[in-house]
C-alpha cells in the first residue's frame, strides 16, 4: 500500500528479530515463550482487523458473483438464467431494464427500434444522467427477434485496458467486410440499463479484464503529516534505544573487568565455561534490546489505528454534518488522515457546485438586444427562499389537479396513481440525490414565471409567424424570438423521460410509435418483475400505460392558455400569491410537462429547457436523429437532427444542426460562452455586418457584462442558416473526419469550427447559480482560522469576482491585484512589480501590525505562465502575501498544478474541495481531498478522502473535528512516547545496580500486562474522546484553529520536552524507592512491585493532567485500569506459587500492601514525579495562557455571557481589521508607473485585449448577488 | 470495490422503493445522543494558579507532618553494624579472610568485640550484610528450580535446565540445585554479652520466623512432605549436595521443622536481594519475657564468627547488623527527609503561586479574552 504498510513490514521484521533473539540462549532476557506474547497480541489484533475486512470483501464478492444474468445457451437455443461468474468472453448476454451489466458487452441488439440503449454509469463515474449506446451497425439486422445464432461475424477488439471512454474493435463478417465499432456500442460492466426493455450484447471482456475492474485501483492510503513526523521520532527512539543498549553493553564490560576473580554470583554456562567480558558484553547488547524493546512504540501504530477509527466514528455521527435534504452523512473514505484536518493552511475550492448550489435557475435573458429582467421570477425565488417550509404545502397540493384528469381514464387505478404521485414527490424530497433528475424536476427550482413583456412579445411573434407561415410557406426567417426559444429547447443534450416513470421508456410519447407497441412494456413486465420483485416496477407498470393513454387526451384537449397567466394581477401581492400557488393555478399548460422529466448532463441545460418550457416551447422527445418540440400553439415540430457538435472545453460551445421541418432549411443552433461566440458573429467589425446586428451584439455584450457582474452564468445563443451546398460540402468533410483513424478528435473539432462561423446572434441568457447556505460565513470563519482560501473556477473573470465578493472571499476594502496578460514577458514583469508592491506594502510601517488584505485575481492563461518553472517561485511568493486568490478560467489540470505548486513550494497542508469531475485532479493532488456530493455526479466523491454534502460542513469539519482530531492524536502520540520511555527507563536504571546484566525487577507477566492492559485503554480513550475546547467555542472563535497549523502542537521540541520529562519521572520513580530501600533486606520482586505500582499511578496521573475534559467514560476507564491492575496482580501473586520461574511473584504484592511503607512510597514518588509537569502547566496557564486556555476559560462561563465574550473577542479583532483596511484603502501610487492601472472593473476588452493589465480594484464593489 | 458500490446503490434503491409503499424510511441521520455528539457532561479543570493553590498547600500540610513522623520514627530505631570482613591487617578476621576457598576443611573462627552504647529494647533483629554481592545478576537470579524447592519429586531427580551448571554433579542431581543455593551464606555468627562482672553470656538467637510465612509454608516444601514420619535422609537419597556446601541439605538443622528445603536460613538466602548491597535476617533476639530488662543492655559484646564465606573474590564486605525495627521497617531517614522536603517545596510553590495569582489572576479573570 504505502509507507505505512512498509513500516508495518519493518515492524514485523523488528518483531521477528526480537523473537529470534529471545530464542538465542546466551542473549535472552525473558522466557522465550513469554516474550512472544506482546508480539502475538499485536499481530492478532492486526490479523483480526484484516480478516474482518477480507471477510466483508469476500461476502460482497460472493454476492456479486452469484447475481443472476441471462446467457444464451446454444443447446437450449434461448437465454437461460446463469450467474455472473459464468459469463465468458464470447457469450451472448441479455440484460433487462434496471439490471446491471455483468461484463463489457458489445451491443448487438436492443428492444428499441432505433437500436439505442440507455445506460446509467453512476457505478462507474457517478454520473447519473442517461447515456445512449447504439447497436453496432451493420452486423445484425435489427429485427424484433434477435437470434444470436445468426451472428456469424468475427469480433476483433483491442487488448483490455482501463480507459473507460475509449474502445476499438471491428467485426469481420463472413464476406470479409469489416465493420468498426467504438465506445458508443459498448455496455460497460457495472452500468445499469435504463429506459430499455432489454439489450443483447456479445461479451468482449469479462471478469477482471473489464474496463471497470481495470479501473479499480483499490482504496487509497495517505499518510498524514503527523504520522510522517511520528516516524521521525520513532527513529529517534531507535537511536535512543541503540545508545541505551550500548551503554548497557559497555557497562557490563567495565563491570566484568573490575571483578578481580570469578565471584560466586557469576554463573558460567552449562559446561562451566565463562565468556570473556568482551563477548558477554556483546551478547548483553542484544539482551538489552530485548529488555528495552518497548521503547520502540510498535503498539502505538495499532493504537493510532484504533483511535482513528474512533475519531471517524464520531465524525460520521456528527448530526451537524448530516444533510437532511439528501439524507447523507459525511463519508470518511480515507481512514488515516483525520488529524490532517486540523492542520490545513490552504483551501482550494471549486466554485460551481461547491460554493454554489449548482442548481441552475433561469434568471434573465436578452433577446435581440432587448433585456428581459424576469422580475416576477426573481420575486418568486426570493419568496421561495424565505419560506422553505412552504415546500411541503406545494408538494402536497401538486398532484391534486391531476386527479380529475386521470380519473377520466381509469377509475380503479386512480387512487394508486395519486398515491404514487405523492410518493414520488416525497421521495424526490427525501431521497434527493439518489437520482439526479430530482433536482431539476422539483417544481421550485425549475418553474420559471415568464416575463410578461416577453410573453406578449412571443405570442405576437408567434401569431405573426403563423399567419405568415400559413400565408406563404416560403416566407422569410421566423421571428428571432421564436428562434431563440427554439434554440433553448433544441440546442442541448437533454434526455427526456417521464417525471414519474423516471427511468422508463420514453417513446410512448411519439404518436407514430404508440400504435406499434402499446403492449410492449406490458408484455415485458411479467418477465421483469420476476427478477425485480420490488414494488417499484410493478407500480410503474400501470401508470405507464395510463399515461400513454392520458397523453392522447391531454394532447387533444390541450388548450394553451397562456393568457391566464398574463391576466394575473400584476401587483406584488398577487405575484406572491401566484408564486406560492403557481403550480395549482397556472398548471394547466404545464400539466403535460408534469410528466416530462429532463435529464441533463449539466444543470444549466436543464434550466434552459425548463425556461423554454415556461414560454411554451416544450421539448417533448429527443432521439439521436430527431428532436420534438411543442410550440406554444400546441403544434409539435419534429426537427431532424443532422449532427451534434458536442461541447468541448477548447471551443467552449456546442452546436446542433437540424433541419427545420417547415422551411426544410439546414439550421445550426450554437450556444456557448460569450467570448467564444462573439468572435464568430459574422466577422465582428467587418463591413458586411449590418448595423443592426452590430448594435445587437453590442447591447447583448453590455447585458452579458451586467449579468456577469451580478454573478450570473452567461450563455449566448446564435443561429445560422446553412445553405444546401455548404452543408453538403461540410458533410463530406465531417464524414471523412469521423472515419479518420488517426487524429480523429482533432479533425472532428476542426470540422466543428469550420461550420461555426458567421453566426447570427439571437440572444443571451443569465442563469443563476445560487450560493450555498452560509457560504460567506464559512469562508469568513476559515479565514479567521488562518486558512488561505483559493477559488479555482472555470468561469469567466467577472462572474468569479462577483461570486468572490458575494461569498466574502474578497472584501470591499481589499486591495485586489488583477493579473491577466497574454505573453510571458509581461507576465514576468507583472509578477515582479506586484511582488515588489506587496513587499513594500507589508514593510510600510502603517501596515506592520495588520494583516495584509491583498487579494489576487488571475486568469487561466496568466496562471499558466506564472506557474512556469522560472516564475513559479515569485508567483508563490506573491500568493503567500495574498489573503485570497481567485483563479478563473482554469482547466482541471491547472487546478491540480496550482495545488501541487503551493503544496510543494510553501510546504503547507492543502485541502481541495470540489464536486465535479473537473476537480478530481485537484482533489487527488491535495493533502486532503474533499468531495461534495452534489449535482455533478460522484466522481469527485469517489476520488476524495472525505465526502460532504454542503460547503458549510467544512467549517465544523475543520474547525471542530479537525482541531479535535489533531490535538487528540498529537497528545496521544506524545503521551505514548512518554509512557514507553518512562516505563522502560525504570528497567534501564536498574541495570546500574545489577551489573548491567539485564535483570528485570518486575515480573515479566506484569510487565507485559502493564503495556497491554493496564495502560493501553486510557491513552486510546484519550485519543478518541478528549475535548480540549467545546465545539461552540471552536466555532465561535475560529482563530483557535491556528494552534494546529504549521508545526502545531506536536513539535519537535514538544517531543524532546516530553522525553526529558519521561526521563525525569523514571528517575524519580526509580530512585525514591531505591533510596528508601537501600541497604535493607528487600528482594528483587518486592522491590519491583512498588516500582510497577508507582509508575502505573504516575503514568495514569500524568494522563489525567493532560486530559482536558473529564467525562464518566474517562473516570471509568482510568479507575478501571487501576482496579484491573490491583485485581490482576493480587490474583496472580496469590495463585502463582511456582508457575513462573524465576520471578516467584507469590504473595509479594499482598505483603507489600500490608506494609505502610508501600503507600508512603507511592504517595511521595507520584507527587515528586508529577510536580514539575503540574507546576509547569499551572505557571504557563497563569502567566502566559495560550489562546486555547483562554478559550477554556470562556467555556466555563454560562452560555449567555460566553456568547457575549465571543462577540467581544471577535469585534476586538475585527476592529483591528477595520483599522488596517482604512490604512490600506488609498491605492498606492507606485503601481501606476510600471503598468497601466485601471481603477474600474475589468471589462471584456481588458481580457481580450493584447495588452496586459494589472488592475488594482480599490473602489467599493457594492454589487452583491441577490441572495 | 465495485461490489461495495453496487451494494450502496442497492440500498439506495431500496430506500426509494419502500418509500411510497408506506414503509418506514430508514434515515441515515445520526442519533442525537450526548455520547455520539460528543456532548457528554464533562468536568474541565483548568490548571491555573487560582485553582491549584489549595492543592499545593494541602500537599504541604500533609507531607510535612508525615515527614516529621517518619523521621522521628527512623531516628528512634537503634542500629548497630560491625564489619567483620577482615580486610585490614589489624582486623581479627584478617587471617580467616585470606582463605579464598569454599571447602577448606579447617573452620576458621574469629572474635570481634564491640560495645553497644544504648540498650536495645524489644525484639532485636540480627542481620548479616553483604556488599558488592550481585544477587540480582540475571543469570544468577534464574539459576534455581522452584518446583524442586516446592517438593516436587521429579524436579528433585531432574533439576531444571536453569540450574545448569549446578544441576548435576557426578551424574547425581544436586539438591537444591542452582547457583543461588550453591553460593549460600554459611558463616555462623554467635553473640556473647560480656557481663560487667566478667562472665560471658551467650545471647539466645532464634532462627525460627526469619523467613516469610508464605515461603516457609507454601513455597518451600520438602519432597514428600505429606507423608508421616518422613525421613529426610531417605527422601534426598540419590541426590548430592551443592558443590560449595559442607553438609547436605537434610542436615542443615537438627529440628525437623527447619530442615531440608524449609530451613529458614536457606529460604532467606533464596529470596534474592534487589540490590548489590543488602542485608538478610539471620536471627532474632527475642525480648525477655518479663519485659523489665532490655533485650540487649548497654555494654560490651563479643561476636564470634565461624568464617567460611569467601567475599574477597569480588571485593565484598561482610557485616553483622543489630537493629530494632518499627512499623516502617529498619532505620532509614531518607523517607522522612524526602517527605519534609517535598512538603516544604509544595508549600513554597503554593506561596509563589499565591503571589502569581494575585498579580496575574485578576487580569486572567476579567480580561482574559482581550489578549
Amino acid at each position: 500500500m504505502n509507507l505505512f504498510e512498509q513500516f508495518h513490514r519493518l515492524a514485523n521484521i523488528y518483531f521477528v528479530g526480537l523473537a529470534i533473539l529471545n530464542f538465542v540462549p546466551v542473549v535472552n532476557a525473558f522466557e522465550p515463550e513469554i516474550a512472544l506474547i506482546p508480539i502475538c497480541v499485536i499481530m492478532c489484533l492486526t490479523a483480526l482487523k484484516d480478516a474482518w475486512e477480507d471477510f466483508r470483501r469476500y461476502q460482497s464478492d460472493r454476492k456479486l458473483n452469484n447475481t443472476p444474468c441471462f446467457i444464451y445457451s446454444r443447446k437450449a437455443k434461448k437465454f437461460i438464467e446463469r450467474r455472473w461468474k459464468d459469463v465468458r468472453v464470447g457469450d451472448f448476454v441479455k440484460v433487462i431494464c434496471n439490471e446491471i451489466v455483468p461484463a463489457d458487452l458489445l451491443l448487438l441488439h436492443t428492444s428499441d427500434p432505433n437500436g439505442v440503449c440507455h445506460i446509467e454509469t453512476s457505478n462507474l463515474d457517478g454520473e447519473t444522467n442517461l447515456k445512449q449506446r447504439r447497436v453496432m451497425s451493420g452486423v445484425c439486422i435489427s429485427d424484433p427477434d434477435f437470434e444470436p445464432e445468426s451472428f456469424n461475424s468475427l469480433v476483433v477488439c483491442e487488448k483490455p485496458n482501463n480507459n473507460l471512454n475509449h474502445f476499438k474493435c471491428y467485426a469481420e463478417k463472413p464476406d470479409k467486410e469489416k465493420v468498426g465499432a467504438g465506445i458508443e456500442s459498448l455496455l460497460l460492466r457495472g452500468c445499469t440499463v435504463r429506459n430499455t426493455d432489454h439489450a443483447v450484447g456479445f461479451v468482449v471482456y469479462a471478469g477482471h479484464e473489464t474496463k471497470s475492474m481495470l479501473n479499480n485501483n483499490g482504496p487509497r492510503y495517505k499518510r498524514s503529516k503527523l504520522e510522517r513526523k511520528l516516524n521521525k521520532d520513532v527513529i529517534f527512539c531507535v537511536i535512543l534505544l541503540f545508545f541505551m543498549c550500548l551503554n548497557g553493553a559497555l557497562g557490563h564490560f567495565l563491570w566484568l573487568q573490575a571483578l578481580p576473580t570469578v565471584p560466586p554470583y557469576l554463573v558460567p554456562d552449562s559446561n562451566g565455561h565463562l565468556d570473556s567480558p568482551g563477548l558477554s558484553s556483546f551478547y548483553m547488547f542484544f539482551t538489552m534490546i530485548i529488555l528495552l524493546q518497548v521503547l520502540i512504540p510498535i503498539s502505538l501504530y495499532v493504537s493510532i489505528e484504533l483511535v482513528k477509527i474512533g475519531q471517524i466514528f464520531f465524525i460520521t455521527n456528527d448530526i451537524d454534518l448530516y444533510d437532511e435534504a439528501t439524507d447523507s452523512r459525511i463519508q470518511c473514505k480515507a481512514l488515516n488522515i483525520t488529524e490532517d484536518l486540523g492542520q490545513i493552511e490552504y483551501i482550494f475550492s471549486d466554485k460551481t457546485g461547491t460554493l454554489t448550489e449548482n442548481k441552475m435557475v433561469f434568471r434573465r435573458c436578452s433577446i435581440m438586444g432587448t433585456e428581459y429582467p424576469h422580475k416576477e421570477n426573481a420575486v418568486r425565488l426570493a419568496v421561495l427562499e424565505e419560506s422553505e417550509a412552504e415546500e411541503n404545502v406545494l408538494f402536497n397540493k401538486r398532484p391534486q389537479p391531476v386527479k380529475p384528469r386521470w380519473s377520466l381514464d381509469t377509475e380503479d387505478t386512480n387512487f394508486e396513481d395519486r398515491q404514487h404521485q405523492h410518493g414520488s414527490h416525497r421521495k424526490s424530497k427525501v431521497a434527493g440525490n439518489a437520482q439526479s433528475n430530482v433536482a431539476f424536476s422539483s417544481p421550485l427550482e425549475t418553474e420559471v414565471i415568464p416575463d410578461r413583456k416577453l410573453l406578449q412579445r412571443i405570442s405576437r411573434a408567434e401569431s405573426s409567424s403563423r399567419s405568415s407561415r400559413s400565408g406563404s410557406s416560403s416566407s422569410q426567417n421566423i421571428d428571432p424570438y421564436l428562434d431563440f426559444f427554439l434554440s433553448l429547447a433544441i440546442c442541448n443534450t437533454v434526455v427526456v423521460s417521464m417525471a414519474t416513470a423516471q427511468r422508463q421508456r420514453v417513446n410512448g410519447f411519439s404518436h407514430s410509435l404508440q400504435s406499434n407497441n402499446p403492449m410492449d412494456p406490458l408484455s415485458n413486465m411479467p418477465k421483469k418483475s420476476g427478477y425485480f420483485s420490488n414494488i417499484f416496477t410493478s407500480w410503474q407498470r400501470k401508470p405507464n400505460r395510463n399515461r400513454t393513454i392520458s397523453e392522447d387526451s391531454v394532447v387533444e384537449g390541450d388548450i394553451f392558455n397562456l393568457p391566464e397567466i398574463m391576466e394575473e394581477p400584476g401587483d406584488i401581492n398577487g405575484l406572491r400569491r401566484c408564486s406560492l400557488y403557481a403550480p395549482t393555478n397556472s398548471d394547466k399548460p404545464a400539466t403535460t410537462s408534469d410528466n416530462l422529466s429532463y435529464e441533463a448532463e449539466s444543470p444549466d441545460e436543464a434550466a434552459l429547457v425548463y425556461a423554454a418550457k415556461a414560454y411554451g416551447f416544450t421539448l417533448l422527445a429527443r432521439t439521436p436523429d430527431s428532436v420534438t418540440v411543442r410550440l406554444p400553439s400546441g403544434e409539435d415540430l419534429v426537427f431532424e437532427v443532422l449532427d451534434t457538435l458536442t461541447f468541448d472545453s477548447f471551443r467552449k460551445r456546442m452546436s446542433i444542426l437540424v433541419r427545420d421541418p417547415i422551411t426544410k432549411k439546414y439550421v445550426l443552433y450554437t450556444k456557448g460562452a460569450d467570448y467564444a461566440i462573439m468572435e464568430l458573429l459574422g466577422t465582428p467589425y467587418a463591413e458586411n455586418l449590418r448595423g443592426i446586428q452590430k448594435k445587437i451584439a453590442a447591447d447583448t455584450q453590455h447585458h452579458l457584462d451586467c449579468y456577469a457582474k451580478d454573478g450570473l452564468r452567461t450563455l449566448c445563443f446564435t443561429k445560422k442558416v446553412v445553405s444546401d451546398k455548404e452543408y453538403k460540402s461540410w458533410f463530406v468533410n465531417r464524414q471523412r473526419a469521423l472515419a479518420a483513424i488517426e487524429n480523429r478528435e482533432q479533425l472532428v473539432m476542426d470540422t466543428a469550427v469550420q461550420l461555426e462561423t458567421n453566426l447570427c446572434l439571437l440572444g443571451a441568457t443569465g442563469i443563476e447559480d445560487r450560493l450555498q447556505e452560509s457560504v460567506p460565513d464559512t469562508i469568513m470563519a476559515l479565514r479567521e482560522a488562518g486558512i488561505q482560501v483559493w477559488v479555482l473556477t472555470g468561469d469567466k473573470l467577472e462572474t468569479a469576482v462577483n461570486i468572490g465578493y458575494a461569498c466574502r472571499l474578497l472584501e470591499d476594502e481589499d486591495l485586489v491585484i488583477n493579473m491577466s496578460c497574454k505573453n510571458k514577458l509581461t507576465c514576468t514583469s507583472i509578477v515582479d512589480c506586484a511582488l515588489q508592491e506587496v513587499r513594500r506594502y507589508n514593510e510600510d510601517p502603517r501596515n506592520v501590525d495588520t494583516t495584509p488584505d491583498i487579494s489576487l485575481v488571475i486568469d487561466g492563461l496568466t496562471l499558466n505562465m506564472a506557474l512556469s518553472s522560472d516564475l513559479q517561485d515569485r508567483f508563490v511568493e506573491l500568493a503567500k502575501h495574498c489573503r485570497s486568490v481567485l483563479c478563473c478560467r482554469v482547466t482541471p489540470l491547472q487546478k491540480s498544478s496550482v495545488v501541487k505548486v503551493v503544496r510543494e513550494k510553501l510546504k503547507v497542508m492543502t485541502l481541495a474541495v470540489g464536486d465535479g469531475a473537473n476537480d478530481v485532479n485537484m482533489i487527488q493532488a491535495a493533502d486532503i481531498g474533499i468531495g461534495i456530493s452534489g449535482q455533478e455526479g460522484m466522481q469527485a466523491v469517489m476520488a476524495s478522502d472525505f465526502a460532504i454534502s454542503r460547503f458549510k460542513h467544512l467549517k465544523k469539519l475543520l474547525l471542530v473535528h479537525g482541531h479535535w482530531c489533531y490535538t487528540r492524536l498529537a497528545n496521544m502520540i506524545i503521551y505514548f512516547f512518554y509512557k514507553n520511555v518512562a516505563y522502560v527507563n525504570l528497567l534501564f536504571w536498574y541495570q546500574f545496580f545489577c551489573g548491567f546484566s539485564g535483570t528485570t525487577m518486575i515480573d515479566y507477566w506484569l510487565m507485559i500486562f502493564f503495556n497491554l492492559f493496564f495502560t493501553s485503554a486510557p491513552p486510546i480513550m484519550f485519543g478518541i474522546m478528549d475535548r480540549d475546547i467545546s465545539a461552540e467555542i471552536l466555532l465561535g472563535v475560529p482563530e483557535l484553529y491556528r494552534t494546529g497549523q504549521g508545526e502545531g502542537e506536536y513539535k519537535f521540541s514538544t517531543f524532546w520536552v516530553n522525553m526529558l520529562d519521561a526521563f525525569y519521572q523514571s528517575l524519580a520513580c526509580f530512585f525514591i524507592p531505591y533510596l528508601a530501600y537501600q541497604g535493607s533486606d528487600i528482594d528483587i520482586f518486592s522491590f519491583g512491585t512498588p516500582l510497577n505500582t508507582i509508575s502505573l499511578f504516575t503514568i495514569l496521573l500524568h494522563l489525567s493532567i493532560e486530559i482536558k475534559a473529564w467525562t464518566a467514560v474517562h473516570l471509568i476507564i482510568i479507575g478501571g485500569s487501576v482496579v484491573l491492575y490491583f485485581v490482576v496482580t493480587l490474583a496472580y501473586s496469590a495463585v502463582c506459587v511456582t508457575c513462573n520461574p524465576p520471578s516467584n511473584p507469590y504473595w509479594i504484592l499482598p505483603r507489600q500492601m500490608a506494609d505502610p511503607m508501600f503507600y508512603l512510597l507511592c504517595l511521595i514518588t507520584t507527587v515528586v514525579a508529577l510536580l514539575p509537569r503540574y507546576t509547569f502547566h499551572v505557571l504557563r496557564n497563569s502567566i502566559a495562557p495560550s489562546p486555547l486556555v483562554q478559550a477554556k476559560h470562556l467555556d466555563q462561563l454560562d452560555p449567555s455571557t460566553r456568547s457575549e465574550y465571543i462577540k467581544e473577542w471577535r469585534s476586538f479583532r475585527g476592529g483591528g481589521q477595520v483599522k488596517s483596511s482604512r490604512l490600506s484603502t488609498p491605492p498606492s501610487p507606485t503601481l501606476e508607473t510600471p503598468v497601466g492601472m485601471y481603477p474600474q472593473s475589468p471589462t471584456v476588452s481588458d481580457i481580450m485585449g493584447d495588452e496586459f493589465t494589472l488592475n488594482v480594484i480599490s473602489e467599493n464593489y457594492q454589487r452583491h448577488l441577490h441572495l | 470495490m465495485m461490489a461495495s458500490s453496487y451494494n450502496a446503490k442497492d440500498e439506495d434503491g431500496h430506500i426509494t422503493v419502500t418509500g411510497p409503499g408506506g414503509g418506514t424510511l430508514r434515515s441515515k441521520k445520526p442519533e442525537n445522543t450526548a455520547f455520539k455528539q460528543q456532548r457528554l457532561p464533562a468536568w474541565q479543570p483548568i490548571l491555573t494558579a487560582g485553582t491549584v493553590l489549595p492543592a499545593f498547600f494541602i500537599i504541604g500540610l500533609i507531607f510535612i507532618p508525615i515527614g516529621i513522623g517518619l523521621y522521628v520514627t527512623s531516628n528512634n530505631i537503634k542500629e548497630f553494624e560491625v564489619d567483620y570482613t577482615g580486610v585490614d591487617m589489624s582486623s581479627p578476621c584478617f587471617n580467616c579472610s585470606q582463605n579464598f576457598s569454599w571447602n577448606s576443611t579447617t573452620p576458621c573462627t574469629c572474635t570481634i568485640p564491640f560495645f553497644l552504647e544504648q540498650p536495645y529494647e524489644s525484639n532485636v533483629f540480627m542481620y548479616y550484610g553483604l556488599s558488592n554481592f550481585y544477587q540480582n545478576h540475571r543469570r544468577y537470579v534464574k539459576s534455581r528450580d522452584d518446583s524442586q524447592l516446592n517438593g516436587d519429586m521429579t524436579s528433585l531427580k531432574e533439576p531444571s535446565k536453569e540450574c545448569e551448571p549446578y544441576a548435576y554433579h557426578d551424574n547425581k542431581p544436586i539438591a537444591p540445585c542452582g547457583a543461588i543455593a550453591n553460593s549460600m551464606f554459611n558463616d555462623t555468627l554467635e553473640l556473647f554479652y560480656n557481663d560487667p562482672n566478667g562472665t560471658k553470656v551467650q545471647i539466645p538467637l532464634t532462627n525460627i520466623g526469619i523467613a516469610w510465612w508464605t515461603d516457609k509454608h507454601v513455597k518451600f516444601k520438602n519432597p514428600g512432605a505429606g507423608e508421616a514420619n518422613q525421613n529426610l535422609t531417605a527422601v534426598f537419597q540419590g541426590t548430592t549436595k551443592p558443590l560449595n556446601w559442607r553438609r547436605p541439605v537434610y542436615e542443615l538443622d537438627a529440628a525437623a521443622n527447619n530442615n531440608g528445603f524449609i530451613n529458614e536460613d536457606f529460604i532467606v538466602w533464596m529470596r534474592t536481594a534487589a540490590l548489590p548491597t543488602f542485608r538478610k535476617l539471620y536471627r532474632i533476639i527475642k525480648s525477655p519475657s518479663n519485659g523489665m530488662m532490655p533485650t540487649m543492655p548497654r555494654g560490651n559484646y563479643t561476636l564470634e564468627v565461624v568464617y567460611n564465606y569467601p567475599v574477597r573474590s569480588f571485593e565484598g564486605r561482610k557485616r553483622m547488623i543489630l537493629s530494632t525495627i518499627s512499623w516502617m521497617g529498619g532505620k532509614n531517614p531518607f523517607l522522612g527527609i524526602a517527605y519534609i522536603t517535598v512538603g516544604s517545596v509544595c508549600f513554597f510553590l503554593g506561596v509563589v503561586l499565591l503571589i502569581i495569582h494575585h498579580k496575574c489572576g485578576n487580569r486572567n479573570n476579567s480580561a482574559d479574552i482581550s489578549n
